[in-house]
Formats: C-alpha cells, structure tokens, sequence
C-alpha cells in the first residue's frame, strides 16, 4: 500500500511537471529574452526589425536614473489596434526588458519600473496592426559605488 | 495577501485603472552574495497574467530586468463595479501566485 502511494505521489508530480513545462516554454519567449542586442531581441519577438518611429508612441522615462535598479517607465499609444508593447534597454546585457500582449479591453498603457546597468537608450516597441512603431529615449544612470 | 501581490483598482467611469504590486526578487543570476561570494541563481517573474472577470485582458512577459518586487500598473476598458480582477504571476521556476479584487 505504501509503495503504491509513493508510486502515485511520484507519477502525480511527473505529471504536474510535464503540464507545467510546456506552458512556461511556448509562452514566455526566452530567445527574445536572452538576446544580446536590441536588434536580435527584435528579430526573435517580432521576426523582423523594421520599425518606424512615430509620435503616436509615448514613452515617459526620467532623464537622469539616480539608482539604476529602479527606473520608471511607462508607454502609452494613441494607434489603433495595439497588438503589443515592448521595452528595450539598449545597453542592458539582455535587452528585452518586457513585453505586454494587449487583449481585449486593454488600454495601450502600461507602467513598471526596470533595472538599467548603465545609461542606455531605452525603446518602446509598440504592435499595432501588424507593424512596429517605436519611441526612443536616452536615460543617464547615475550608480553610486558601482563606478558609474 | 499571502500572494504577496497587492492590487488597487479604481473605476473612472468604465476604465478601471489597476495598480500592482508583487513580493519578489527578482534575481538576474548575475548577482553575487556579498558573504559568500556565490553567483545567486536567476529567480525572476516571467509571466504575468490579468484577467477581468476570468477573461484574459493582459499578458506581461518579463526578463530579469525588471525591479525587484515589481510595480505593473494598465488600464482596462469596459469594466465595472462588481467586476471580479485577478492578478496572477508564474516565474522561472514554476512558482505561482494569484490575487483577487473585486472593483468598486
């Protein structure tokens, strides 16, 4: 009876692992993720990088970081059909910061605060119909201690 | 608020303006423990989901650079009050954690 259990138990959590695997894999992009430049990171989330800017993508960041850790970012967008929007910090060792897949119901503006290693430009990425529209803006880091 | 995600939610007429806040380290793996000088493994929130009354609305898909206990705030269009919001992360390891509020 004991063995049995132990059996389930173990055949329960392979079971669990292998549902939980496949979800965290097929959602997240991890090659985008894990790209070094902007412009693969681009290539990966989007399969091209042509993009234009336009003043319909709204990306509101401060001029000067004094802590990198934390940097406020937001982007907002007055397209139609926002699909998507994306954060790019140029100089970071992994580029993509974020990425908001719009549904329905979903205002094109979002806020969150990110990690800048050093002063970098930072680039909104915005989906709309089909095409990338991008807004670009250099924030300065200023890290105490950490010879920035 | 075991979840450690704290939602505040605000209805201007039928756009609900959401605001979260998630208990998390996200740990780039890059970082060393200053004690013992050993690379701490990433631990970071990759995926965020917000779902109005059960239909998904939002999904944030994050990478480490993301601040510790991360701040997310959007805006939903057509909701109301007695609208049931659900805020809900999964990290890269598998780790879960949902929160609930009901807009008013």
């Amino acid at each position: 009876m004991g063995v049995s259990r132990r059996l389930f138990l173990r055949g329960a959590a392979a079971a669990a692992a292998l549902m939980a695997l496949p979800r965290a894999l097929l959602a997240w992009p991890e090659k985008a993720f894990k790209a070094g430049s902007s412009d693969d990171a681009m290539q990966a989330l989007f399969g091209t990088t042509d993009a234009s800017a336009s003043s319909a993508v709204v990306l509101s960041a401060p001029d000067i970081a004094e802590n990198g850790r934390v940097v406020p970012v937001s982007v907002s967008s007055t397209l139609d059909g926002v699909e998507s929007i994306s954060i790019i910090v140029e100089q970071n060792p992994s580029p993509l910061a974020a990425s908001f897949d719009l549904g329905p119901g979903a205002v094109a503006d979002v806020s969150t605060r990110l990690k800048m290693g050093k002063t970098s430009n930072v680039i909104a990425v915005v989906k709309a119909d089909g095409k990338l529209y991008t807004a670009t803006k250099e924030v300065k880091v200023t890290i105490g201690g950490c010879g920035g | 608020m075991a979840s450690g995600i704290r939602i505040k939610a605000k209805l201007n007429g039928d756009q609900a303006e959401v605001k979260t806040l998630m208990k998390h380290n996200m740990e780039t793996g890059t970082a060393k423990d200053k004690k013992t000088g050993e690379t701490i493994p990433a631990h970071y929130i990759t995926e965020v989901k917000a779902e109005l009354n059960g239909k998904l609305v939002m999904t944030a898909n994050w990478g480490p650079a993301v601040s510790k206990n991360p701040y997310f705030a959007f805006n939903i269009n057509g909701a109301k009050a007695g609208d049931t919001l659900t805020v809900s992360w999964m990290d890269n390891k598998g780790e879960t954690a949902s929160e609930q509020t009901t807009l008013s």
